[in-house]
Parts: C-alpha cells; structure tokens; sequence
C-alpha cells in the first residue's frame, strides 16, 4: 500500500492508456510521457502495462509502509527518501515505514513515481489509466488527494524477477533518455544558437504535414514552422494550447467531423494552435496543419507551461527510425538492468564464499 | 455515384484516413461502418474510428506497412458498395418536458407547435448513429425532421444532467455525462449512455437506429 500524505494539485495513477475505444468516443489515455514510464516500470520489474503514478506539480509526499522498491523517472523533482536526496532513473529500495518526497520540477513538467507490483487500481476497460475528462478510470477517475490509500498489485514482469531489483537489494541508474535537447541533430546549423544568454530555449518536435497543410497561407506556413510557440498556461492532459502568430487559412472551408489522434496540430478558428494530448476527444472538425510524430510525444509532455515549442519539419521515414531508436534504448535500459543483476548476483556469490 | 473514388491519405506517422467525397449520406455513411467491420479485423490495426463521411484506421507504424494498408483500405471500399444496413435498434424511453426537459417550451415556441406535438414528433422519428466521439457514448444522430430545427441557447449551461436529450441545430443527442452544453433540453431519459464497467461501454454503436419513446410527458 502507499500512503499519499500530500497529493499535490495533478497527481493520478496512469499506465500505457486504453487502446480499442476511440470508435465509442472514449480516448486511449494513459501517462502524457509513456517512455518515461516504460523505464520505470523496468526499474522495478514491472510489466510494462503497470500503472504508476503521473505527478504534475510539487509537492508531493508518499509513505510506504512496508519495504518494497521503486523509480523516479521523468523530469527531476528534487527528490528525497527518507530525508536523503534520490536520484531520478534509479532503482531505489524502500524501507518500511519510509516517505518519498518529490518537491518540484526544475526543468521539464512531469515526473512518474513507479512501484514494484503497480498500482493496483480496477482496470476499466482494460486500463488503470485517470480519464478526468470522463471521470472513470485510476482512482475513481479523478486527482489523488491527501490521505488517499493506494493498494500494491501485483504486476510483475515474467522473467524480471531480478535479485538486483529486491527490496534489500542496493540501489542502482540507468541513462535517461536524450530529453528536452533544445537543437536535434540533423536541423540546419542556423536554426541553432538563436538566444542570447538567459533566454530559456524552445523544445524541438518533429512534426508531418496535416492534411490541411495546405489550406493555410504562405505566411502562416512559415510562421508554424519558424515560430517559438509558447505553451499557455490553459494546457491540460487533453491538449496543450499554444500562443504565437495567428495562423490564417487562404481556404477557410468547414470539415465533416473525423478522427483526431494524440499528437494531432488543429487550428480553431482563432489561429491558435493545439496540440492534441492522450485525453483529448476522438474526434474534431478544425483543420488539422500537422502531426506531432508519435516519438516526440513524450518530448513535449515535457515541456513547462509558458515554455517554447518549435515545429521542426519531419517525414514518415524520419518518424519511423526515431521510434526505432526509442525502441533499442529501451532495449539498453533491459541490458543495464540484467547486467546490473548478474553483478550483483555474482558478488553475493563471493560474499557468500567469504563469510 | 456510388464508384467514387475515396481519398486516402496519411495523418500523422500512425494513422491513414479514408475520405468518401461529398456530399455526407446515409448510403455513404453505411460503407464507412462497412469497410470498418473488416478493417478491424486487419492483424496491424489498433483503432478504426468511423467519422462523418470518412474513416481513420491507425497501427503501429514499425509493424504495419501503410501502403499496403492504403490498398487494403480502397479494395475494401469497393468491396463495400451497396453495404446492406447494420447495426441494432435501439429504444431509448424519455421523459418530456418539466424539470428533465427545461426548453421543451422554447423549442415549442420556436417551432410553432405545442409542447406535446414536439414530443410526438421527436419520438416519431428514426436517427441514425453515423459515428461516435466528443465524449464515451456521444452519438451524432442523423434524421431530426427539418421541423424540429432549433438554434442552441445564447448563454450554454455551465452544466447538463447526464441523460438529457437535447436539439442543436439540424441535430438531436444525448449527453451520456453531465457538461457544459448549449444544446436545447427537451428531455432525459434514465438510460445509460456510457458504462466503463460494460463492455461494450456504450449504449449505442455506430450504425444503430435509434427510437425515442415518451415514458412521461410534463406538457
């Protein structure tokens, strides 16, 4: 069990969302930033379908009462356990009776609390994943709240049970994902370097063409693509609205409703873009100018309200290996881990033919 | 009419949308829940989401190979001509007027006709669930007699009431949750549009019919 002694204002259990639904209106869901997530859950060998917990602001403070393990992942919340700071993209045993205290982000927006077994909320519709929209889901589909109890499943991968990632066992890291780089490696050298000293600098994602592209106007082609787009305040786990130039149609002609996916860019008749996120309704009218790449999705989960955001041209061929990409390192983490385990298993052995 | 080409074309890396040209009708419409009963069925699919007049299927894209999925995807459109109709009938008992149905009066009003006779002619008759989306279980119900037109309220309500049924425009629904809505509230019915712990969740499907009945009128 875990104890939230402090919720703070966004805490909620999520996991890798409800895929199958889309057609009944109901959106997949699950953590804004899943890669994060999917490490977590592997440092506490964890199925990766466990919930854990998405935590948006500071301060937040989890008691657990019997010893167990778990990982921070995510943006750095200047943790500590038990009084002593932690690392994120660790592996952290617990003891019993100890608290977890995540104060807030300095960078990035979201951290994710993962514990051995999962969160054990009932899945709905083959999820654990928070719906606040819909009001279903996680924790009686809402935010947790002080004195919140959450129970333990679980969760378990097969075939993960690692003696390196036991309760008694020390703790251990893994290398975070590349996040929140603020130039990638193929952009044009002049796209780089643009502020002077101080200035925060916007994220890049990479993002396709809508297929409303090119309903818009020449000028508001180059401004989605040149703009530092800053992401209001009024952002939520449905959609992260952005302010910049306004973005005008040369063709202003009404859609029939369709689909609408994570990461979809549409402009509503105010010019002002919105970027789509894992609880947004399934369908929409306004035209779509681009995608953000499903790989990038995690980047901008990322990103600070008032932050920048930059549009950064991709294709599919793009988008494919930087999923690949994402796949082979979680595919090191899985190494790191099974490495970290045989070390551990093996100086045990020693200490054993020592004693 | 019915050999018109769709459009195909990807929208973001994971998703490939199907677009029959205009104008939207119920024979095009019966095509889209065609070609999604077999989509759904392809190995590489995750979701296949029926809009107006066009469908979007999505997959994995290091699994799935979208120009294949392309050509799939208009061989099922042909194949699809002369859908026969699918789905189920649906009755959905409301009640008319009173506190469930606060603008019943308004509608009436602006209609031209009593309270009573906008019941009547509501439940008389047959809408179609073209497609689902804006909230779990919201349908977008084709077939409300020209009639029965209505504006939306000028200052929408902060909240509906689960279940209310509602006219906006050429357009009659119900609220599967309690929101904020501007649509017209003749009535609610007891029904539950949206159950996370059934499965299916929801009440109405795409493709079904749908019959209101009066349970009660406060006329």
């Amino acid at each position: 069990m875990i104890e939230v002694l402090r919720a703070g204002l966004l805490t909620t259990v999520q996991d890798l969302g409800r895929p199958g639904y889309r057609h009944l209106g109901v959106a997949t869901g699950g953590a804004l930033d899943a890669l994060s997530l999917e490490v977590g859950n592997r440092l506490v060998g964890n199925r990766s379908d466990a919930a854990g917990l998405e935590i948006t602001f500071g301060p937040v403070a989890l008691r657990f009462p019997r010893a167990t393990r778990i990982a921070i992942t995510g943006t750095d919340f200047g943790a500590t356990l038990g009084g002593r700071p932690v690392w994120s993209w660790w592996s952290l045993p617990v003891a019993a009776g100890e608290e977890l205290v995540l104060n807030g982000a300095k960078r990035g927006m979201r951290a994710y609390v993962c514990v051995a077994g999962g969160i054990d909320v009932l899945p709905m519709l083959g999820s654990r994943s928070t719906d606040l929209a819909a009001g279903f889901g996680g924790l009686a589909g809402r935010a947790l709240k002080d004195g919140d109890r959450l129970a333990i499943g679980a969760s378990f991968a097969p075939g993960r049970e690692r003696a390196a990632l036991d309760p008694a066992a020390p703790a251990f890291g893994v290398k975070a994902p590349v996040w929140c780089n603020f130039a990638l490696f193929d952009e044009p050298h002049h796209r780089r370097g643009r502020h002077a000293d101080g200035v925060a600098w916007a994220v890049p994602v990479r993002v396709l063409r809508g297929p409303e592209y090119d309903s818009f106007t020449p000028e508001a082609q180059r401004a989605f693509w040149s703009d530092e787009w800053q992401l209001t305040p009024n952002s939520n786990r449905m959609g992260f609205r952005l302010t910049g130039t306004p973005l005008v149609r040369t063709n202003a002609q009404d859609l029939l409703s369709h689909a609408v996916l994570p990461g979809t860019i549409q402009v509503p008749p105010n010019g002002q873009p919105i970027v789509l996120m894992s609880d947004a309704q399934t369908t929409g009218g306004y035209p779509k100018i681009g995608s953000v790449i499903r790989a990038d999705l995690w980047k901008l989960a990322q990103v600070r309200l008032t932050g920048g955001v930059r549009f950064v041209e991709s294709t599919p061929a793009t988008a494919r290996a930087a999923l690949q990409e994402e796949r082979a390192y979680l595919r090191q983490i899985d190494a790191a881990i099974a490495m970290h385990d045989e070390r551990y298993a093996s100086q045990r052995l020693r200490a054993a033919a020592n004693a | 009419m019915p050999n018109s080409e769709p459009r195909i074309f990807p929208l973001g890396d994971e998703a490939l949308v199907c677009e029959a040209p205009p104008p939207a009708t119920l024979e095009v419409q019966r095509r889209v829940w065609a070609v999604a009963a077999l989509a759904h069925g392809w190995a590489p699919v995750r979701e296949v989401v029926p809009g107006m007049n066009n469908l979007t299927i999505t997959f994995d894209p290091l699994a799935a190979d979208a120009a294949a999925l392309a050509g799939a995807l208009r061989s099922a459109w042909r194949d699809a001509e002369d859908a026969p109709e699918a789905g189920s009938e649906v009755e959905i008992p409301v009640v008319y007027g009173g506190p469930d149905g606060p603008d019943l009066e308004a509608v009436a009003g602006h209609c031209g006709m009593a309270p009573a006779d906008v019941a009547a002619r509501h439940a008389a008759g047959v809408y179609t669930v073209f497609f689902l989306g804006f909230q779990p279980g919201f349908a977008y119900l084709g077939g409300l007699e020209p009639a029965l037109h209505t504006p939306r309220r000028r200052e929408p309500r902060l909240s509906v009431p689960a279940g209310s049924v509602g006219i906006g425009g050429e357009q009659t629904g119900i609220y599967p949750a309690s929101s904020p809505g501007g649509w017209q509230l003749i009535g609610r019915t007891a029904l539950k549009l949206f159950d996370p712990a059934r499965n299916p969740p929801t009440l109405l499907m795409p493709g079904d019919r749908v019959r209101f009945t009066i349970a009660e009128l406060h006329a």
